[in-house]
């Protein structure tokens, strides 16, 4: 198998040259200095890595780099316009909900993808979608608070 | 009037201390050094820091004469900054600093800067644990900043020859009446290299009148985080940086025997390093490391271990003989005769607690970057001891303590198990050998099994009461999960409480209020079993057994507030539900818990916790939203640890070192939070890291013994659905 040597990330396509069976993670991260997504558990289940291929919540430390080639990968450092935040990185300022913020990043892309699909989710829709996600501060009762604000700020066309 | 010496500003009676610092390694120079021009205002640690000294050796210096407890300084462009040697884990240590700096100097607390756990530039700290950074380290700086702003003031009575006392510091500016005369503090002390040393008697501003302190400011550096772009050590990289990766046995204590690395040095661009029993490989990519050492063959060698399923009996059978048992033996308080008081009971209760062992699993996993230059090596790591892992360093390496610095990013949390860190020690050892900066990252397998754990515990109890639900007696014993609250804060006239030091199979260490949790947990169990022999309400059978002396009225308003928020006493729970309570104090601060679950014994998850109302008191709050944070935190936190976490173990052997093996709270399992704060302005700031996790687990055990009438007296009370 060929080396991979490109991926499209936010927007930009970005040169690389990575065995294929690396993770995208370790690509993102150590390859191209996109160090927004973190390495948790490395087997799919703390949702610490999460960025969106195709518009989809994905756990990169899962993803073989060669699988995501040539689709359009977002991670949180694409997020914001300039100075301004994306709403759900605002509402989360807001609700004051992390403190290490390791699992912040994570979050903050598997709430940008629940609400690209579901703009008007429940409290339960949250909790469900937000299920793979640890935060091991604790603070999830804020990130729910946060993601029902970040909703209605999509919704009143803030995004 | 304060002379002025060669540019020195110095207090005539603390002359002596200049002295000191002149006869150590440590200069005004060095201070510059570090800052830059401008005034500087160093605090000499107080009894605080001398009763930080970790007991063995540990040399002390680095950033600072080791008198030294924090300094504040004020540039020529009037910016603030501040310099401890405490370390961020998420309990925003950094934001309540600058609070408090800011309330002294007058600024906007965002325009503080906050510098920490840097061993080159900082103060020698002992460690961030134990709750202390708030009750030590904001006064020390709140000190700094008191004297910063008063020497502030000298410096522009002096330069408009105005009448000092007319003169006000607000905004960043000295100023007169009607705003004559005004200067920035930039502009008083542009151009200056001003020293003053100051004693613990600096004068400040008491809590009633803080206003920066005392507020829910936000997170200092949030945005960093909701950007990604705080970088934590994992995302730390150097100029021709390499990846490291560390052969593992497959159980713990293992010795090499032998072991074959031919394949792993064939593979292109991989380095093997040996240093002793350490075994490891360096790459250009972590994958390459990683793909490396599956290609290693090794035999080991392991000693024969004890497993789970004996380890309460080993605990007991150890007692007062095993090394390493968490800390020392002792009593928690002997009064009155244990006879006696059994003698006088109308009711007893006699059982038998246990507590496993639970792994603290920090998000980010141990991690260190480490490289060499000209002899000298720098190490980022997350630890909570930036100091002790520098002389870890310094003794495994074989340098000079001041030939090594550790610098502590803003870390992936710790919950106190990230006080030693063997990551760093070993990414050294392979930077050394390849001449590289190296980057080592544990798995989360590694983390789950090379670091350490929360002590296991068997606690003994025998209790007796009259028949009006009056204590009479109170035997206590735990043994090896430790003597913190070990004594009950309950009128007991006859009272003993022991703690036995045992012989521990697994790597133990801090944790999150480790022994309290253990202790409160029996504690309030057997409590609550004891209210019910007697047929009282357990509200009022702890209310009735608390008296008037401080502690205990602290921990009466900490009940009566979680009750009353709770509505205690007011209606029944519904069929399958439970309602407990249980309260506790550690650290100096209190807290009250009250529990409502729902059980479902035929359900994979039997105990869903629906409700947790949480009172605490910790003297004046310092940030009232970061405090109800870490209460919030705390509390799902110690959810795990009360209903499912455990290390599962079997002679050497962890058997469930994932994520998907070891259950950690998750969205489904966080509860309706709320929590009551209890501000008390007039008493000293107390941490609040610790305290609020550990009376969750007896409200969560009480509450299914209301709903079930089975008593389970086993942390967790659910590791694998409800016990057999
Ligand atoms: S690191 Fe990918 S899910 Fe945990
Ligand atoms: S804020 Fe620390 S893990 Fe979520």
């Amino acid at each position: 198998m060929p080396n991979v040597k490109g991926l499209q990330v936010n927007g930009a396509d970005r040169a690389t040259d990575a065995h294929p069976d690396r993770s995208l993670l370790s690509v993102l991260r150590d390859d191209l200095g996109l160090t927004g997504a973190k390495y948790g558990c490395g087997e799919g289940r703390c949702g610490a890595c999460t960025v969106l291929v195709d518009g989809r919540a994905i756990r990169s430390c899962q993803s073989r780099v060669e699988t995501v080639a040539g689709k359009p990968i977002r991670t949180v450092e694409g997020l914001a316009a300039g100075e301004k935040l994306h709403p759900v990185q605002a509402a989360l300022l807001d609700a004051g909900a992390m403190q290490c913020g390791y699992c912040t990043p994570g979050m903050v892309m598997s709430a940008v993808a629940l609400l690209e699909q579901h703009p008007e989710p429940t409290r339960d829709d949250i909790v469900a979608a937000m299920n793979g996600n640890i935060c091991r501060c604790g603070t999830y009762g804020r990130l729910v608070v946060a993601i029902e604000a970040a909703a209605k700020a999509m919704k009143g066309g803030a995004k | 009037m304060t002379p002025h010496l060669d540019g020195i500003v110095i207090e005539p009676e603390r002359y002596e201390l200049i002295e000191a610092i002149a006869e150590s390694e440590w200069t005004r120079r060095q201070f510059f050094g570090i800052t830059g021009a401008g005034l500087i205002v160093a605090l000499l640690a107080g009894d605080e820091a001398a009763a930080q000294q970790p007991q063995r050796g540990g040399q002390r210096g680095g950033g600072g004469p080791p008198e030294i407890g924090g300094w504040v300084h004020i540039g020529a462009d009037g910016a603030v900054t501040a310099y401890s040697g405490k370390v961020e884990v998420g309990q925003n240590v950094r934001t309540s600093l600058a609070q408090a700096v800011a309330d002294e100097l007058r600024v906007p607390y965002q325009s503080v800067k906050i510098v920490l756990a840097d061993t080159a530039l900082v103060p020698f700290d002992a460690g961030t644990f134990g709750s202390r950074s708030t009750p030590a380290m904001a006064p020390q700086l709140r000190r700094a900043a008191a004297a910063a702003r008063e020497a502030l003031l000298d410096l522009a009575a002096e330069k408009s020859k105005a009448e000092r006392a007319t003169l006000s510091a607000a905004d960043g500016k000295v100023s007169g009446p009607g705003g004559k005369p005004s200067y920035t503090y930039g502009d008083l002390t542009q151009g200056q290299k001003l020293m003053k040393v100051i004693g613990g008697d600096v004068p400040t501003t008491t809590a009633d009148k803080w206003t920066v302190a005392g507020t829910s400011a936000p997170k200092a550096n949030g945005r960093d985080i909701v950007t990604g772009g705080h970088k934590y050590t994992s995302d730390v990289t150097r100029p021709g940086m390499v990846f490291g990766k560390v052969l593992r046995p497959k159980k713990l204590k293992s010795k090499l025997v032998s072991v074959d690395t031919r394949a792993a040095e064939a593979a292109p661009g991989v380095t093997v390093v040996r240093d002793g029993d350490l075994v490891g490989v360096v790459a250009p990519t972590e994958y390459t490391a990683a793909e490396a050492v599956k290609l290693i063959k090794a035999e080991w060698d392991a000693p024969a271990q004890v497993s789970a399923k004996d380890l309460f009996q080993h605990l007991k059978d150890k007692a007062g003989r095993g090394g390493g048992g968490g800390g020392r033996g002792g009593g928690g308080g002997t009064r009155g005769s244990i006879e006696d008081g059994l003698k006088a009971a109308d009711k007893k209760v006699t059982a038998t607690y246990t507590v496993a062992y639970i792994a603290h699993v920090p998000l980010e996993p141990r991690a260190a970057v480490a490289e060499w230059a000209d002899g000298k090596l720098t190490v980022w790591t997350g630890t909570q001891r930036p100091f002790g892992v520098r002389d870890d360093l310094a003794r495994a390496l074989g340098v000079a303590a001041d030939k090594v610095r550790v610098i502590v990013p803003d870390t992936g949390s710790g919950y106190g198990g990230k006080h030693t860190v063997a990551t760093a020690t070993e990414a050294a050892i392979l930077a050394r050998k390849v001449g590289k900066p190296v980057k080592l990252v544990w798995t989360r397998e590694e983390e789950f099994t090379w670091a350490y754990f929360r002590p296991a515990g068997l606690i003994d109890v025998t209790a007796g009461a009259k028949a009006d639900g009056t204590l009479t007696v109170w035997d206590f014993h735990n043994y090896n999960s430790g003597g913190s609250s070990l004594a009950s804060p309950y009128a007991v006239p006859n009272h003993r409480a022991e703690f036995h030091p045992t012989d521990s199979p697994l790597a133990q260490g801090s944790y999150r209020a480790l022994a309290a949790t253990a202790n409160t947990f029996a504690r309030e169990s057997a409590m609550d079993e004891l209210a019910h022999a007697v047929g009282l309400d357990p509200l009022a059978f702890r209310l009735k057994n608390l008296g008037d002396a401080a502690p205990q009225k602290r921990l009466k308003a900490v009940l009566e507030a979680a009750a009353k928020q709770f509505g205690w006493g007011k209606g029944k729970p519904t069929e399958g539900h439970g309602y407990g309570l249980a309260a506790g104090t550690e650290k100096g601060s209190f807290v009250a818990s009250v529990a409502e679950v729902a059980v479902d014994r035929k359900a994979k998850n039997p105990v869903r916790v629906v409700r947790v109302v949480t009172a605490f008191e910790c003297g004046a709050v310092v940030n009232p939203d970061h405090l109800k944070n870490q209460i919030e935190g705390a509390v799902v936190m110690g959810l795990g640890g009360a209903l499912f976490e455990h290390v599962d173990f079997d002679n050497g052997e962890i058997l469930n070192p994932t994520l998907g093996d070891y259950r950690v709270p998750r969205f489904r399992d966080a509860p309706i939070l709320e929590t009551v704060l209890l501000d008390r302005k007039e008493l000293p700031s107390e941490g609040a890291g610790e305290t609020p996790i550990i009376a969750v687990a007896p409200a969560v055990a009480n509450a299914v013994f209301q709903a079930t009438g089975e008593r389970l007296r086993a942390m967790p009370l659910v590791p694998n659905g409800w016990p057999k």
